[in-house]
C-alpha cells in the first residue's frame, strides 16, 4: 500500500470530520437541550456558504467574507428560531421532522431565487491556495490542513466552554436532565435561542469553510444533514465529546472506505464483483455503523451522563 | 378443594431485599387467603411499595420465596404472572387515554384470551370481548360512561377503569397499589363503596387511606422498616400496643 | 373522532347524546368520502374522452400515493411508528418490475426475467417483506427519534446500494420498456391502468380499515398509546409491531410497483429521504389514524404541487410555507379540520 498517499487520505478524512463536528456540534446541543429534531439545521449550513460566498466575491476577500457571514448566519439562525423553531418545542418529533422539512423547501428555494440555481464557485486567497511538504514527503493542500486547524481550535474551544463555563454547566444540565435547567430558575427561552444560533453559526461555518473546495450549491445542506445525524446518534445525543470522536470517526471511515474498500475486497473476492460491490458498500458504510449501534448501543457511543 | 380452599393464594416467606445498605425489606412472611381484603399498612418508607414491586415481578428479592398458588414465582417474569393470574393496578394510573372506557377493559380481556394475532373480524362486535368487559365496568361502576373517550374521566374513574382492567385478566389475586392515592374525597368515598361490592374477591391492598383500609379489610399487615410487626383484624391492630407506638401514634 | 373511533361509540351503548353527535359526524365524513369517491371515478373517465389526459395522469399518480400513504399510516398513523425511510420500499416495488423487465429484455437472470405481472407484483412484495422483517427487526428495538433516524438509515442504505449498481443505471435510473403483462387486461391503456390503481386503493383501505379495528389493530393502537401497560397486560408489543411493519412495508412495496407500470421511469432519487418525508407529510396533511386521511393528504399534496409550479418555478417556497403553517395551527390534520369546521369535534 502506498504510504504518502494513505496519509493524504487520513488527513482528507480528518479533514471531512472536523467539518462534519462544526455541523453535528450544533445539532447535538439543540436536539440534547431542547429535544428538536431539527431536519433544516443543513440549511443553515448552505445559508452561510452562499453569504460567505457572497461577500467574498463582492470584497475579493474570503477572510472579510467569513467574518461577515459568521453573524449573518446568526441572525437567520435567530430569526427562525423567533419565528418557527420555538413554537416547535412542546411538540412532538413528528411535528418537528414535518415542519423542518417545510423550513429547508423553503431555504432551498430562496437561496435559488437570491442566488440562482448554480452554486458559486469561491475562490481562495492566494496565500491559502498552495501545498505543503508534510514530514515523510507527503504533499497536502495547505487549505485543507487550514481547515483541519480551524476545526480543531473550535473544538477545543467548545469543549472549553462546555466543561468549563457557567453556560456550558448550564448546556451540560440542560442535556441530561432537561427540567433541571428550569429548576436552577434561568430564563430557558434566552438559553434556547442562544444555543440555536450558536449553532446555526457553527454550521454556517462550516458551510463557508467547504465552499472554496467544492462550490456552493442548493441542496448541499441536505446531504450533509443526513450524515450529521447519524453522527450524533453514533456519538450519543447531546454529548459534545461524542459529536467530535463520531464526527471524526465517519470522516476517516467514509473517506478510507471510498478509497480503500475495493482493494480490501479484491483479496476475498474476484475484481469485478469487488468493484461493484466496493462502492456500493462504501456508500453504505456510515448508514451500516449507525444501525449496528443503535441495535447495540441505542444510547450511542457517549451517552450525557445521568439522562 | 375443601382442603385446599383455606390454603393461602399468596405466600410470602423470608422475603429479603436491601439496596445498598438499607434493608427495604426485613424477612417478610404474610399470607393471603382466598376471598379475604388483606390491607398492609405503614408509615411512608416502610418498604410497602418495594414489597409490592417484588410480588408483581417488578423488582428481584434478595432471598426469600414467594408462593402463588402453591407455586413458586419468586423469579418469574412480570407478564408471566399476570398469565397465572395475578394482576396489579398501578400507583400511577396507566390507561389508553385515546379508547373508550369500555375498550380500555376490552383489550385487558383479549389480552387474557389468547394471542391477538386477529385480522378480520372488528374487535368491537366480538361480544366474548365485549360481554366480560361491559360486566367488569358495571362491577366498579363505571358503565354510564363505558362509550366516552378515555381521557374524559375524572382522576378517580381512572382509577376506577385501573381497577377494571385488572378484574378483567380474571386474577385469583388482585394486588392493589395505593387505589385512593390523589383522589378526593367524595371520590374515595365512592371507591370504598366500590371495593366494598368486590368483596369476596382475594385482593392485597397497599393502601394510606387509614379509613378506607379500616373499612375494607379483613386482616391488615403493618409493615414498619421493612418488617411485618403485627397481622390481624382491624379490630386486633387498633388494640396492638406495637402498632399504635410504631405507627398509629404518630398519626393521632 | 375518526372513522374508527365513530365506530366504537356504536357497539358501546353510548348515552343518547353521544350517538347524535357520532351520527353527524359521520355524515360530514359520509359527504366528503362520497365526493372524493365520485371525483376518483368521474374525473379520469371524462378527462380521457375529453383529450386531458394529463388529468387521468394526475389521478393516477394520486391513486398510487395515497396506497402507499396508506401504507405509511397504518404504522405511523395507527401504530405510532414513525417511519423516515418509507421510500425505499416504493422504490424496492419499483425495481421489483424494471430488474425483471430489464432482464426480460436484455438476457441474463432468466430465474426472474420476466414480464408477468404476477411475477412483478409477488416479487415486489415479497422483497419488500423481507427487507421490511429484517429491517424492522432491528428498528424495533429503538423507540422515538432513534427509530426516526434508524428507518432513515436503512432508507438511505438502499437508496446507495441502488445507485451504485451501475447495471440498472445506477443513478441515471432504469427505463421500463413494457409494462407488467396481465391475462384479459393490459396497463398500457391509461385508463385500465387507473381502473387498477383505483381497484388497488380500494382494496387496500378496506383491509387497513379491517386490521386497524381487529383484535389486531386494538393492540397496535393499544402500543401507540400506553406500550407498558400492554406489556403489564401480557402481550409481546414487539411481535405485533413487527408484523405491522411488513404489512406496511408490503404495501408500499404493491404501491411500487405500480408507480413503476405507471412512469415507466425509476430511478434511486424516488427512494431519497426527502421523497419518505413527502410521503410521511401527505399522511399528516390529512390526518393520522383517519382512513380517509392519507386519501385527502396526497390529493392537497398533488393538487398544491401541480397548482402552485403553474403559478411559480419557486413553488417549493409557498409549499414549504403552507407546510410549516399547517403544522404551526392545523392539529389533527385535514380531516380533523373538515370535522372542526363542522363542529363536530368534542376537544
Amino acid at each position: 500500500m502506498d504510504t504518502s498517499l494513505f496519509i493524504i487520505q487520513t488527513l482528507n478524512g480528518l479533514q471531512l470530520g472536523v467539518l462534519l463536528f462544526l455541523v453535528a456540534s450544533g445539532l447535538t446541543l439543540t436536539f440534547g437541550i431542547m429535544d428538536l429534531v431539527n431536519l433544516a439545521h443543513g440549511s443553515l449550513y448552505m445559508i452561510g456558504a452562499f453569504i460567505c460566498a457572497s461577500i467574498t466575491l463582492w470584497t475579493g476577500s474570503f477572510l472579510i467574507g467569513i467574518l461577515l457571514a459568521i453573524p449573518a448566519t446568526a441572525l437567520v439562525g435567530l430569526a427562525v428560531e423567533m419565528t418557527v423553531i420555538r413554537n416547535l418545542y412542546p411538540r412532538d418529533h413528528l411535528d418537528h421532522v414535518l415542519a423542518t422539512f417545510g423550513l429547508i423547501l423553503c431555504f432551498d428555494t430562496l437561496v435559488q431565487i437570491i442566488w440562482g440555481p448554480e452554486g458559486i464557485a469561491v475562490p481562495l486567497p492566494k496565500w491559502m491556495d498552495g501545498q505543503v511538504l508534510l514530514p515523510g514527503g507527503v504533499v497536502f493542500a495547505s487549505y485543507r490542513l487550514i481547515i483541519i486547524g480551524v476545526g480543531l481550535a473550535i473544538a477545543a474551544g467548545l469543549y472549553f466552554l462546555v466543561v468549563h463555563t457557567r453556560i456550558g454547566m448550564l448546556i451540560r444540565a440542560g442535556a441530561s436532565n432537561r427540567t433541571m435547567i428550569s429548576a436552577l430558575g434561568i430564563n430557558i427561552k434566552a438559553l434556547f435561542t442562544g444555543v440555536f444560533a450558536v449553532g446555526a453559526c457553527l454550521a454556517g461555518l462550516a458551510g463557508m469553510l467547504v465552499s472554496p473546495i467544492t462550490g456552493t450549491s442548493i441542496g448541499m445542506g441536505n446531504e450533509i444533514i443526513i450524515t450529521a445525524f447519524v453522527i450524533i446518534i453514533v456519538g450519543g445525543i447531546g454529548s459534545m465529546k461524542g459529536a467530535f470522536v463520531a464526527a471524526i470517526l465517519i470522516g476517516l471511515i467514509d473517506t478510507l472506505g471510498r478509497s480503500y474498500l475495493d482493494d480490501v475486497f479484491k483479496l476475498v473476492m474476484n475484481a469485478e464483483v469487488a468493484e461493484t460491490a466496493a462502492p456500493a458498500l462504501s456508500a453504505m458504510l456510515i448508514y451500516i455503523i449507525m444501525a449496528l449501534i443503535l441495535a447495540f448501543r441505542p444510547q450511542g457511543l457517549f451517552p450525557p451522563k445521568t439522562r | 378443594m375443601t382442603a385446599d380452599a383455606m390454603a393461602p393464594i399468596l405466600r410470602i416467606e423470608n422475603l429479603c431485599k436491601s439496596f445498598g445498605g438499607v434493608t427495604a425489606t426485613d424477612a417478610v412472611g404474610l399470607e393471603v387467603l382466598p376471598g379475604e381484603t388483606h390491607a398492609i399498612i405503614g408509615p411512608n418508607g416502610a418498604g410497602k411499595t418495594t414489597l409490592i414491586s417484588q410480588l408483581s415481578g417488578l423488582l428481584m428479592p434478595d432471598s426469600g420465596h414467594v408462593y402463588f398458588k402453591q407455586c413458586d414465582i419468586t423469579r418469574l417474569a412480570a407478564h408471566k404472572r399476570a398469565h397465572a393470574g395475578l394482576a396489579r393496578s398501578f400507583q400511577i394510573t396507566s390507561v389508553f387515554m385515546q379508547m373508550s372506557v369500555l375498550d380500555n377493559v376490552a383489550l385487558s380481556v383479549q389480552a387474557r384470551a389468547g394471542h391477538s394475532f386477529h385480522f378480520w373480524t372488528p374487535a368491537r362486535t366480538i361480544r366474548k370481548l365485549r360481554e366480560p368487559a361491559m360486566e367488569k365496568l358495571e362491577k366498579v361502576g363505571l358503565q354510564d360512561r363505558a362509550g366516552d373517550i378515555t381521557s374524559s374521566l375524572s382522576h378517580g374513574e381512572r382509577r376506577q377503569l385501573e381497577v377494571a382492567m385488572a378484574l378483567a385478566s380474571e386474577p385469583d389475586l388482585l394486588l392493589l397499589d395505593e387505589p385512593m392515592a390523589g383522589v378526593g374525597t367524595e371520590e374515595s368515598a365512592r371507591m370504598v363503596d366500590m371495593f366494598k361490592s368486590l368483596h369476596g374477591m382475594t385482593m392485597l391492598l397497599v393502601e394510606h387511606d387509614m379509613d378506607a383500609v379500616f373499612a375494607l379489610a379483613d386482616r391488615i399487615s403493618v409493615l414498619v422498616y421493612g418488617r411485618v410487626i403485627a397481622t390481624g383484624t382491624p379490630d386486633e391492630i387498633r388494640s396492638n400496643q406495637d402498632v399504635v407506638r410504631a405507627y398509629l401514634g404518630e398519626e393521632t | 373522532m375518526s372513522i374508527q373511533q365513530t365506530e366504537q361509540s356504536k357497539p358501546s351503548s353510548a348515552g343518547p347524546g353521544a350517538a347524535s353527535r357520532s351520527g353527524q359526524r359521520l355524515n360530514a365524513e359520509r359527504i366528503i368520502t362520497l365526493i372524493i369517491l365520485a371525483a376518483l371515478i368521474v374525473v379520469p373517465v371524462a378527462a380521457y374522452y375529453g383529450d386531458a389526459r394529463y388529468w387521468v395522469d394526475l389521478a393516477t399518480r394520486l391513486v398510487i400515493l395515497s396506497i402507499a400513504a396508506t401504507g405509511l399510516n397504518f404504522i405511523l398513523g395507527y401504530g405510532g411508528m414513525i417511519s423516515f425511510g418509507h421510500a425505499a420500499f416504493i422504490g424496492l416495488g419499483a425495481y421489483a418490475v424494471g430488474i425483471p423487465v430489464f432482464h426480460s429484455i436484455n438476457d441474463g437472470f432468466p430465474l426472474i426475467a420476466s414480464n408477468n405481472g404476477f411475477l412483478h407484483f409477488v416479487l415486489a412484495m415479497a422483497v419488500c417483506a423481507v427487507f421490511a422483517l429484517l429491517t424492522g427487526a432491528i428498528s424495533l428495538r429503538t423507540r422515538s427519534v432513534h427509530f426516526i433516524m434508524i428507518t432513515m438509515a436503512f432508507g438511505q442504505m438502499t437508496y446507495f446500494a441502488i445507485v451504485s449498481i451501475e447495471k440498472y443505471g445506477g443513478d441515471d435510473g432504469l427505463t421500463i420498456d413494457l409494462r407488467s403483462e396481465w391475462p384479459l387486461i393490459t396497463f398500457d391503456h391509461p385508463l385500465v391502468l387507473y381502473g387498477f390503481c383505483l381497484a388497488s386503493l380500494f382494496v387496500v383501505m378496506y383491509l387497513v380499515h379491517r386490521m386497524v379495528n381487529s383484535r389486531f389493530g386494538m393492540v397496535l393502537q393499544g402500543a401507540k398509546q400506553n406500550e407498558e401497560r400492554l406489556r403489564a397486560l401480557g402481550i409481546n408489543v414487539y411481535n405485533y409491531q413487527l408484523t405491522a411493519y411488513v404489512i406496511s412495508g408490503i404495501i408500499c412495496g404493491y404501491a411500487g410497483a405500480l408507480l413503476g407500470n405507471f412512469t415507466t421511469f425509476i430511478s434511486p432519487e424516488m427512494m431519497d429521504w426527502t421523497r419518505s418525508g413527502e410521503l410521511m407529510f401527505m399522511v399528516i396533511l390529512g390526518g393520522v389514524s383517519f382512513l380517509f386521511g392519507p386519501l385527502i393528504g396526497a390529493a392537497v399534496f398533488l393538487l398544491l404541487e401541480e397548482s402552485l409550479s403553474r403559478f411559480t418555478i419557486h413553488w417549493h417556497l409557498p409549499f414549504g410555507v403552507l407546510l410549516i403553517l399547517s403544522v404551526l395551527f392545523i392539529r389533527g390534520g385535514l380531516s380533523g379540520l373538515l370535522q372542526k369546521l363542522g363542529g363536530a369535534r368534542d376537544r
